[in-house]
């Protein structure tokens, strides 16, 4: 293990910049996206070593053998060799034993991340995805929120990972955030489970991996590895009953008489929809839209007044709101921290 | 040996006298021709036009992709660009050009007059050419309700349930399903036709073992055929009823599966690549050898290692399916499968090499067509491998190094392959020579179209961006190399145009081939260019694989090597 984990860091440091961006599959940062990649750098070596010899014999024999016209038997057919069972033989017994190792180098890394025992102190949260949007329920805590993800940070010598339990509102998706860990399909009727140990505290980014309709594009992912202290702070927020800010209270009468109530829910209140994101804690986000623009009033209000605006496809309807009543619903999902 | 008609004979001497005939005469022979040349030819037309709307279509997304936030196309344009796109080149490109070359070259390579079945053999293109029209159609018959888009937009796989009536309202997923479903139909006749051909037809002499390994590659190819289009048009079926007769096969909002549509797609799809790729394996093996001068090396290994390909490819399909949450046992699996299928593949590479090996290698187009294959196949080879590492596979799957792997296999090697055949059997198909200078500038241009957009596409899917996304956030880093991506389109672009340029030219103009333009060794070249519609005045019989070989060197013959 020791020996594996040098030689990851040592390729790691190797790594050209490029290579190390946020959404990089190069510059993983959980368990399972450590183990993929340190898969990834022995099978890259193998077959750049393939590309290499075969390559290079290509290239050898393209420019050897080619036809000289100087030549003095120019004119001559070469000589005609038709076969050798001895070199098929060896050019057949050679890749069986290259895969041979590769199979089972990756044998061992399927099972020891699908079959990796689950630490009783984990996390698990429900991942429900949805046109174009991701849904997140802490079975355990009684907190749902939407596309802002908030785990705990995972001490590698007292591990606390987080199991994702996914399934599918409507169509397939896939939960990709390439730092922590490899694609898992999101599919209606059908319930998969991942797991994601970041050590580092951070903002981990992805996006949605199956095509899912018109505005797949735009439903992104956004992972917050939380230290302990301020994911139990943010645990202790959105338990919080839902903000009544006096000063809203217009909003709230445009919100809850409106179509609004039908698609969202806001904790407490008659709105009680399902169909999209719970706003119960809306301002506690750092954006909106499925991570596709920051969460600023003028955002929100031209959200509201038209999700195409940002997000051609997404399946809520224009709201057909006046002036006086869009700032209103702004104030009052501002109000919402 | 007396009893047999000698191989020299077999060339028609008479003049042909060809009446001078009006449009509409040449027009109804054409639709009613069941000569197997003419209906490789229309196969080859027909792929040529889709394989013009379908580089269109990839031109259009390249341009929307040059740049993070582009606006040039909206989501719904390009999820539309993106899924016909895919369906026309696979069903509507690669399948027709293929069937257009082995409807044309397998009676000739094994000296008969026609293909076993030639009236199915015209019912099999008109109704796979119908099936194309009925895509683009869509077109304009989609929409059937208010609002609902026009042509499908569900990817070319059609992902269950993206498909069905909730999220797939109007009829563009119909004309995808129908089209895809009678395309088949076609696909499954020429199938049989090619296998009858092949198993019956040979001349007097020509014993399996002796049979040009295109022809052999093809007969794999055909058996693949009836095996994996069958549980694509059940699926289709199943899909048709999901949608109008409330059967719940993959609707899962009413307990379907949208898992089984994946099996259903895949056990397809998979043996698909095989499918159109085999057919350019067919190509490599008899362009390398005559321009290299030497026998294939190894044809009993080549032979075993296009059947073995087309039996390991039919288990290997979950490959796809990775990332679907299959459980570890069946992972492991579909990995051993997978990497099972590189030996063969391998085996291949191998022998080509041999060939080329101690020859005297001629530089014509075909040929540099060819090496770029065997190079581009290569690395398509290797990226596989690593994509069939089932945990690699989990970040790798669904992202642009996927589309840039199959994109290697599908234009690195097939296209190439493509390009090289229509080179080398362009003077037989129209006794004239495509000219070498305009083919030099389509190679090269093509060549570096290709490696400027499929070389640098592997790079975004490894930092993160997914496949079939109409636009991309700014601060990803995925922006310089999307627009090399996109540059290289503009060079593919200039050299197929400078083909099709060329292919109009030398119809008229290219310099007059005669019977046998690379001194090669195979059985379409003893008879005139274009050859009659009889193909040969007396059927030949041959006593080895290389009959004009012999013929050419009697002192040498091949037979005693057999």
């Amino acid at each position: 293990m020791f020996a594996i984990a040098m030689w990851t860091n040592l390729v790691i440091l190797m790594t050209p910049d490029i290579l190390r961006g946020r959404t990089s599959i190069f510059s993983p940062a959980a368990t399972p996206a450590h183990s993929i990649f340190g898969l990834s750098t022995l099978v890259l070596s193998f077959t750049s070593g393939i590309f290499l010899v075969v390559g290079g014999l290509l290239l050898f024999a393209i420019i050897r053998f080619r036809h000289r016209p100087s030549d003095p038997h120019a004119a001559q057919e070469p000589a005609q060799i038709y076969g050798s069972a001895q070199i098929e033989l060896s050019w057949t017994v050679v890749p069986i034993l290259i895969v041979f190792v590769l199979f089972l180098a990756t044998a061992r890394v399927i099972y020891s991340t699908e079959h990796a025992p689950k630490p009783p102190n984990s996390l698990d949260v429900i991942v429900i995805g949805h046109q174009f949007w991701w849904e997140y329920r802490y079975p355990k805590l009684g907190i749902v929120t939407a596309n802002e993800l908030h785990i705990p940070v995972s001490n590698p010598r007292n591990r606390t990972p987080t199991y994702l339990t996914m399934s599918s509102a409507d169509t397939d998706h896939n939960f990709w955030v390439p730092q922590l860990a490899g694609k898992m399909d999101v599919i209606p009727n059908k319930v998969n489970t991942m797991w994601i140990d970041p050590a580092t505290p951070g903002l981990y980014l992805g996006q949605c991996a199956q095509y899912c309709g018109t505005q797949h594009a735009k439903m992104l992912l956004r992972v917050y590895a939380d230290t302990p202290t301020e994911f139990a702070a943010w645990v202790a927020h959105q338990r919080q009953p839902v903000s009544q800010d006096a000063v809203a209270s217009e909003g709230r009468d445009v919100f809850q008489h409106n179509a609004c109530i039908s698609c969202h829910t806001i904790a407490g209140t008659v709105a009680t929809g399902r169909f999209g994101p719970d706003l119960t804690h809306l301002a506690s986000r750092e954006t909106i839209a499925s991570g596709s623009v920051a969460n600023k009033p003028q955002n929100i209000r031209s959200f509201v007044a038209d999700p195409s605006h940002f997000k051609p496809g997404a399946l809520m309807p224009p709201m057909h709101l006046n002036d006086h009543d869009l700032d209103a619903v702004t104030a009052y999902l501002t109000s919402l921290k | 040996m007396a009893t047999q008609t000698p191989v020299t004979v077999i060339l028609d001497e008479t003049v042909a006298t060809r009446p001078r005939l009006t449009a509409l005469q040449i027009l109804h022979d054409w639709v009613t021709t069941v000569d197997h040349k003419k209906i490789g030819l229309m196969y080859i037309g027909y792929a040529l036009i889709f394989l013009v709307i379908g580089g269109l279509e990839a031109i259009l997304m390249r341009i929307q992709l040059a740049v993070p936030n582009n606006a040039f196309v909206t989501p719904q344009v390009f999820n539309r660009l993106f899924t016909m796109h895919g369906t026309t080149m696979v069903f509507f490109v690669g399948m027709p050009i293929l069937f257009g070359f082995g409807n044309y070259l397998i009676p000739l390579m094994i000296g008969a007059r026609d293909m076993a079945f030639p009236r199915l053999n015209a019912f099999s293109f008109w109704i796979a050419a119908f099936g194309g029209l009925l895509l683009y159609f869509s077109y304009f018959g989609g929409s059937g309700l208010y609002g609902a888009g026009t042509a499908p937009d569900v990817g070319w796989w059609a992902y269950a349930p993206l498909t069905a009536k909730a999220f797939s309202p109007g009829h563009s997923t119909d004309y995808w399903t129908l089209s895809i479903l009678i395309a088949g139909i076609g696909s499954i006749g020429t199938a049989l036709n090619i296998v009858a051909t092949a198993i019956c037809m040979r001349c007097p002499g020509m014993k399996l073992s002796r049979m040009p390994l295109l022809v052999w590659l093809y007969l794999v190819m055909s058996m693949m055929v009836f095996v994996t289009i069958s549980p694509l048009t059940a699926a289709q079926i199943m899909l048709l009823l999901d949608r109008y007769l409330g059967s719940h096969f993959f609707d899962t909002q009413a307990g379907g599966s949208a898992v089984l549509w994946m099996h259903y797609f895949w056990i397809f799809g998979h043996p698909e690549v095989y499918i159109l790729v085999l057919p350019a394996f067919a190509f490599a093996n008899e362009i390398i050898p005559v321009f290299s001068r030497k026998a294939i090396f190894g044809y009993p290994a080549m032979v075993a290692a296009s059947v073995g390909i087309g039996f390991i490819s039919l288990s290997v399909w979950a490959h796809h399916m990775f990332t679907v949450g299959m459980g570890a046992g069946a992972n492991t699996f579909f990995v051993l499968a997978t990497m099972t299928i590189s030996v063969p593949t391998g085996i291949k590479i191998f022998n080509w090499l041999a060939t080329i090996w101690g020859g005297k290698v001629h530089y014509k187009v075909a040929m540099m067509f060819a090496v770029g294959f065997l190079f581009q196949f290569l690395v398509a080879g290797l990226t596989g491998i690593m994509l069939g590492s089932a945990p690699f596979d989990w970040q790798l799957s669904g992202s642009y190094f996927v589309v840039a792997h199959f994109h290697y296999v599908l234009v690195g090697a097939i296209l190439f392959m493509v390009f090289a055949a229509f080179y080398y059997w362009y003077p037989k198909m129209t006794g004239r020579l495509l000219n070498e200078t305009l083919g030099k500038w389509h190679f090269w241009l093509f060549l570096i179209g290709f490696h400027l957009t499929f070389d640098f596409m592997h790079i975004p899917g490894v930092l993160g961006m997914p496949r079939r996304i109409y636009t991309y956030e700014a601060d990803r880093g995925w922006m310089i190399l999307n627009m090399i991506t996109s540059s290289g389109a503009f060079f593919q672009a200039a050299g197929t145009l400078i083909f099709v340029y060329n292919l109009i030219w030398s119809y008229f103009k290219g310099p007059v081939a005669g019977p046998d333009p690379w001194d090669a060794w195979t059985l379409e070249w003893s008879t005139s260019s274009p050859p009659p519609t009889y193909n040969f005045a007396a059927i030949p019989s041959v006593d080895s694989r290389r009959p004009l070989w012999d013929l050419k060197h009697p002192e040498d013959t091949d037979n005693n090597y057999e």
